[in-house]
């Protein structure tokens, strides 16, 4: 086991009748915030719910905390706080009556923290759920997760369907949250979001494969876009573009070199940084007419 | 001791920081055994990645501009001020090597350059 990997995937697949996840790999190390990015429909929530054992896979290896997912699942579940994208806690029952059936589950349960949250994010401890707006929700899952000691929190999809200044305050969370050097952070968006300001790694999953999973800094130091008269889109510069998007004034393409593409071109193109999300899109679209 | 950081720069944001504290150390803003926020601070601040930042203080201790003491955090590391000034002409070299390769680039011949150069001086801009 290796002590700098709070989760590692190796080989993962798990096959359906219209979508496979082809052998995927990637690891996060303790400490530092991971997005995990792609389109919808990529394989983003069906990775996490083999981590999160809730599917099982056909091959590969899962371990969280340096153990196989399946056989240490409940030792595992206790160190880790999960966010859906959907409320999953039972909609008739109010927070107090909520935390009363899961704080026991909980070696470590924090009343402390949990209130300490639900007054932080304004959530009412005597309303039922299902009186609650979409983004209350996710506030009130994110209380949960972050209420039991959790060193590993895992969010799909924690963004869609919240306001921009809620997304700016978990960005402080999470950073909170990482400050020990011990806890980590996995969230998968297939919005490029705010949040991505704060991760550490990037994993980008396309078609059920892995196209990327490093440094963040990394990513946007070489991938570049570039904008320019068509006559520029020959034999000798085609190959350092990934997507290519033609239009009848021009072309933007993205590359993955950008130190290379900008000498190659020099002034004759406009070279910029690409954002995540245009390299997500160039990506997935490849060469659009 | 501010941090100012641009989306549309160029420059890496960890560039743009190390920069910015490079600038302030060089300033005489921070002095030898100031201690800087630790590298999950500075993030937190900031509200970008840990790697960001921390790359930030990999290039200034490899400078010289800092040292970090584990466990303790990074200070501002003690300089002779032949360092200091030393690293001064450097950052003037740099910028007249630019100003060079500008001109070449504009196709300004070395005479007219240096009397660009001796103007200026001489305005004390």
């Amino acid at each position: 086991m290796e002590m700098g990997k709070i989760l590692e995937v190796t080989n993962l697949r798990k096959e359906y009748t219209d979508f496979i996840l082809k052998d995927i790999s990637f690891s996060l190390p303790r400490g530092f915030i991971m997005g995990f990015i792609g389109p919808n429909g990529a394989g983003k929530s069906t990775t996490i719910k083999l981590i999160m054992n809730l599917v099982r896979k056909d091959s590969g290896e899962i371990k969280v905390f340096g153990l196989d997912n399946a056989t240490h699942d409940r030792e595992i579940k206790q160190n880790i706080g999960f966010v859906y994208d959907e409320n999953h806690y039972y909609e008739e029952l109010t927070p107090d009556e909520i935390r009363s059936i899961i704080a026991p589950f909980y070696s470590r349960w924090d009343d402390e923290a949990y209130y300490g949250f639900l007054r932080y994010f304004e959530l009412p401890q005597k309303k039922k759920l299902k009186k609650f707006s979409k983004g209350m929700k996710t506030k009130f899952s994110l209380a949960v997760a972050l209420s039991h000691g959790a060193e590993l929190v895992i969010m799909d999809e924690p963004t869609s369907g919240l306001d921009p200044v809620f997304r700016r305050e978990i960005l402080d969370i999470l950073l909170e949250l990482i400050q020990d050097e011990r806890k980590s952070v996995l969230f998968s968006t297939h919005i490029t979001s705010d949040l991505d300001r704060v991760a550490d790694y990037i994993t980008f999953i396309n078609k059920g494969e892995i196209v990327f999973s490093t440094q963040r800094d990394d990513i946007l130091e070489n991938y570049g876009l570039v904008r320019g008269n068509k006559e520029l889109l020959e034999g000798t510069t085609r190959p350092f573009f990934v997507g290519i998007r033609e239009t009848s004034f021009g072309f933007e393409a993205l590359t993955r070199d950008i130190q290379k593409v900008r000498n190659l071109l020099k002034e004759r193109a406009v070279v910029e940084k690409a954002t995540l999300e245009e390299i997500m899109l160039y990506t997935v679209k490849g060469v659009v007419k | 001791m501010d941090i100012v950081i641009s989306n549309s720069s160029p420059d890496p944001l960890y560039e743009q920081i190390a920069k910015q504290l490079k600038n302030s150390i060089l300033k005489g803003e921070l002095t030898p055994g100031d201690l800087l926020p630790s590298i999950r601070t500075l993030a937190k601040e900031l509200q970008i990645s840990v790697i960001t930042t921390k790359r930030a203080y990999e290039e200034l201790e490899k400078e010289g501009f800092i040292e970090s003491v584990t466990g303790k955090g990074s200070y501002v590391a003690g300089q002779s001020s032949a360092i200091i000034k030393e690293k001064r002409l450097k950052i003037v070299e740099d910028k007249l090597a630019e100003a060079v390769s500008q001109s070449k680039a504009l196709g300004i011949e070395l005479e007219e350059l240096r009397e660009m150069l001796t103007l200026l001086y001489e305005e004390g801009v």
